[in-house]
């Protein structure tokens, strides 16, 4: 059983149906239940997509780095863009009335809503860290 | 095979797009938005979104539907969604949106609706 997987993608949006595929192969080779595969693949396709699209703005030549790891407790997930970084409480609350209506600005709220916690950081040497955990 | 298929039928005035697939980010969005557009220029403004063959959608998707509900609204048409999986019925309360969309589990029930 593998325990900790690590994989660098390039900033191309099907790098978030690849992640998602990395992510479903290592929680079921570790044993999590459907839920959490649900959960899971959600937390991590919508954090890529941020990483590819808000965080390296698309640009190739910029990876995200992504580190799936498993412990009898629970899954956890780090990932890394190279961006500019961004501060999580400034992005607007989606189900805000005013905000309802927007197109975009939900990602954040499923991370949250389907893992047990997500928390950013800004890396020191630039780019945004994203550590998520779902309980088993 | 493309990530979601759209099938196109007409009820009186009602246009009924079947879809079939992942509504998520990149083809599945873009898929959809063209469509609408399309119905939009056609002068169909009266659309129901059958869902019952999606399987999975994601932020982007979820606000795809609701770019596609304003520029429908825009036109003086009405979008409506039919047969939500219980997956994508938790995405649209989690993101408030139950309370903007007219969501049915019957068609003839939605179909009446825009009368």
């Amino acid at each position: 059983m593998q325990k900790e997987n690590t994989l660098k993608l390039p900033s191309i949006i099907e790098s978030v149906e690849k992640a998602a595929q990395e992510a479903a192969e290592f929680a079921g080779q570790n044993n999590f239940g459907d839920e959490t595969l649900f959960a899971v693949d959600m937390a991590v396709r919508e954090s890529v997509a941020n990483a590819v699209k808000h965080g390296n703005k698309l640009d190739e030549t910029k990876s995200v780095e992504i580190t799936f790891s498993s412990s009898d407790n629970d899954l956890k997930i780090t990932i890394r863009d190279f961006g500019a970084g961004f501060a999580v409480e400034e992005i607007p609350d989606p189900t805000n009335p005013e905000n309802l209506l927007k197109a975009s600005g939900r990602g954040i709220l499923f991370m949250r809503s389907f893992m047990d916690e997500v928390e950013w950081t800004n890396h020191p040497e630039g780019g945004t860290i994203v550590k998520m955990r779902k309980n088993r | 095979m493309a990530e979601l298929n759209i099938t196109e039928r007409q009820a009186g005035d009602v246009t009924i797009l079947d879809m079939n697939g992942k509504v998520t980010i990149g083809e599945g969005s873009v898929a959809l938005r063209t469509v609408i557009r399309r119905l939009l220029g056609e002068g169909k403004n009266k659309i129901l979104l059958n869902l019952s063959g999606v399987g999975y959608v994601d932020s982007s998707g979820i606000g795809e539907f609701v770019s596609s509900f304003t520029a429908v609204n825009k036109e003086g048409g009405t979008l409506k969604l039919l047969k939500l999986t219980q997956k994508i019925q938790d995405l649209l309360a989690i993101t408030k949106l139950l309370t903007v969309f007219d969501v049915f589990d019957e068609e003839s029930e939605a179909l009446s609706s825009y009368n």
